[in-house]
């Protein structure tokens, strides 16, 4: 079994964010990582493979100038290879497109099971998944707290509004994992070393024969509207007595 | 004005969610023509609550038999919309099968998606569309230069208002094809969380926790004081990850948006993720011993102070306060 991994290689969002005010995209900091919210993508699907013996995870990537740093993370948690496709014809690619390059290369691997996180952090759009699957016709199980393969049936707990539904269908699927659902693994310093030598394949948009056009555009980016700070009170012991007050004021109480 | 704007609805019970009608009301305003998408409910029996919100015509999907929606749904609008020519846009709901329809719906159709939306209006017939990055720090304004336009709205980012006459919609039965078949996932059973009170975001009144509660078993608090002040329970994405409590509490850019008359935060941060899904509180009480705490930034009143100590005396005061 095959199961292909769509890792997003991010800027660094602990540091500060901006948008370049001509070209309107996310201006990006130097290093990139691999999405918080993919490494337990990563998790899953190593734990998967190790379940069923023998089973292989590529992961899979779009990002400018052959970005490799953030995937190389995910080689090193024991990720056999990865596939990355770089092309200026994707500066400012928009969820779909994206998902067209993905589903692409899934069918080029020939991979049988797509894991994704639902959403990234820096777009999350939280489209991309089920745009995935129904490029190549297959199954969303979308949402996912909780994985199960049986032979070749998923059984997934999917996130609802109040609790949570057990979804199932037959491999070959998507599925889209949510964050908290496994603890990731660090990379051992042994899988740091050997992530060095794993084979990274770097396709263009021409390897994968798409056509790419991207019709949405940025208008403007403005500061949003600020909440002001109001009243700010030490709590010597009778707090309470000033929310009492607040409350009695805005008539909760 | 556009043509015809597309709304997807979403079943709750035995009526629809509330964010359906407000994306009602944002589709008032830029189409003339407003078709309702109808599933997993019974399409004659809220037909009334539709027409209110100025609703023209409501194609119902009927029961979804136990799958999950998106493909049908999907499916079926890529019919209506090929079908019935003139529309010009969709809006969903940023909800987990909002997403899921408008993923697959997009393509079917070949068209972009703009998501998380918290503002959508129509200029000279293009459609601007609003949506906050960073935290909620910048406001982005996009547009689409496709010919149908897929948007997803962050529910509460309108209030939902009823149309001025109400209208007299047709219903249209629409049966899916048998091609969705394949691609369908199958709900095998389904599981509620308990929870006390009102939902989450209906509530007038949301009392959240965080990390600086130092253990899940002081959730309780909060559980308390909500059950005293008739509101909601709510958390932090941090103690949601612990296991402290369900996903279905967490407010934020991840979780839910909400816009009570107030917001009691307790021991968090406040974090940009997590004020996005809160800044629009009518008033802001929080609680945090750190007195340079973002959240104290935006809140009405900050009490800067150790909330263990607190919340036990903030709850015997409203007990007594009640009981009086
Ligand atoms: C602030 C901001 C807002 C945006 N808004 C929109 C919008 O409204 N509509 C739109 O079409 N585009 C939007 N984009 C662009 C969008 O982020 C990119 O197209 C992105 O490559 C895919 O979308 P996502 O990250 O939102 O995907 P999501 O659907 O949120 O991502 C879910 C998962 O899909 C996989 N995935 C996504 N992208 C990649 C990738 N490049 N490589 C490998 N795996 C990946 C990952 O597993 C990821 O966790 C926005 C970008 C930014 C920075
Ligand atoms: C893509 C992305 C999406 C996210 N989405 C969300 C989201 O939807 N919602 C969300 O909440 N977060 C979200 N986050 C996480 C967010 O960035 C923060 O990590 C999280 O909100 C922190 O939770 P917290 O405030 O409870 O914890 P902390 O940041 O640990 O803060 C705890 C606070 O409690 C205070 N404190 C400690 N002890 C006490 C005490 N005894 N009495 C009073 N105060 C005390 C501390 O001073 C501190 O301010 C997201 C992050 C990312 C990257």
């Amino acid at each position: 079994m095959k199961i292909a991994v769509c890792v997003k290689q991010i800027s660094d969002p602990s540091e500060p964010q901006a948008i370049d005010p001509t070209t309107m995209r996310l201006t990006r900091g130097s290093k990139a990582i691999l999405d918080d919210s993919d490494a337990y993508g990563v998790e899953i699907a190593l734990r998967l493979a190790e379940a069923g013996g023998g089973g292989e995870v590529v992961l899979i990537s779009m990002a400018p100038n052959q970005e490799v740093q953030g995937v190389r993370t995910g080689l090193a948690m024991g990720a056999a290879s990865a596939v990355v496709v770089s092309d200026p014809l994707l500066a400012g690619a928009d969820a779909l497109t994206t998902a067209k390059v993905l589903a692409s290369v899934v069918q080029r691997i020939g991979a049988d099971f797509v894991i994704a996180a639902t959403e990234s952090t820096d777009g999350y759009t939280g489209t991309v998944p089920a745009q995935i699957a129904a490029l190549l016709g297959w199954p969303a199980l979308t949402f996912a707290k909780q994985i199960e393969l049986r032979g070749s049936t998923l059984s997934i707990q999917r996130q609802t509004e109040d609790g949570y539904d057990v979804v199932e269908a037959d491999l070959p699927a998507v599925v889209s994992v949510t964050a908290g659902v496994v603890e990731p693994r660090y990379p051992s310093f042994k899988g740091i070393m050997s992530a060095k030598s794993k084979p990274v394949e770097q396709l263009s948009v021409g390897d994968l024969g798409l056509s790419i056009s991207i019709d949405e555009q940025v208008i403007s980016v403005t500061d949003a509207q600020a909440r002001a700070a109001g009243q700010i009170v030490e709590d010597d012991g009778t707090a309470e007595v000033e929310i009492m007050n607040y409350l009695t004021q805005i008539k909760v109480l | 004005m556009l043509n015809n704007c597309v709304i997807v609805t979403e079943p709750q019970g035995e009526g629809l969610a509330p964010v359906s009608f407000e994306l009602a009301t944002i589709a008032r305003t830029i189409a003339s023509k407003v078709t309702a998408v109808v599933f997993g409910v019974d399409a004659s029996s809220v037909a009334a609550s539709l027409a209110n919100y100025g609703v023209t015509e409501i194609v119902s999907l009927g029961d979804t038999d136990g799958h999950l929606p998106a493909v049908m749904v999907a499916d079926a609008m890529r019919d209506h919309i090929q079908s019935a020519q003139g529309t010009d846009v969709v809006l969903v709901a940023q909800s987990y099968t909002g997403r899921d329809v408008l993923g697959r719906l997009s393509v079917l159709l070949d068209a972009p998606v703009l998501t998380n939306a918290v503002g959508v209006r129509e200029a000279d017939g293009s459609l601007e569309v609003e949506n906050l990055v960073f935290g909620g720090e910048k406001v982005v304004t996009s547009t689409i230069s496709a010919p149908i336009r897929l948007i997803a709205v962050r529910p509460k980012s309108v209030a939902a208002e009823p149309a001025v006459a109400a209208s007299e919609p047709q219903v249209q039965q629409v049966s899916p094809s048998a091609d969705v078949k394949a691609n369908r996932a199958v709900i095998v059973s389904s599981h509620v969380e308990e929870r006390q009170g009102p939902k989450l975001d209906e509530a007038e009144v949301v009392v959240s926790g965080g990390r600086g509660l130092g253990s899940a078993e002081n959730y309780r608090f909060i559980e308390e004081l909500a059950g005293l002040l008739h509101g909601a329970t709510g958390a932090s994405r941090a103690i949601v990850d612990a296991g402290w409590v369900p996903y279905a509490y967490q407010v934020g850019q991840t979780g839910k948006t909400v816009k009570p008359n107030l917001y009691l935060a307790v021991g968090i941060s406040g974090a940009t993720q997590h004020m996005v899904g809160m800044k629009g509180a009518k008033n802001i009480i929080a609680i945090n011993k750190d007195k340079d705490a973002p959240i104290l930034q935006i809140a009405d009143l900050g009490i800067v102070g150790d909330a263990q100590k607190l919340l036990p005396r903030l709850i015997e005061a409203v007990r007594q306060k009640a009981g009086a």
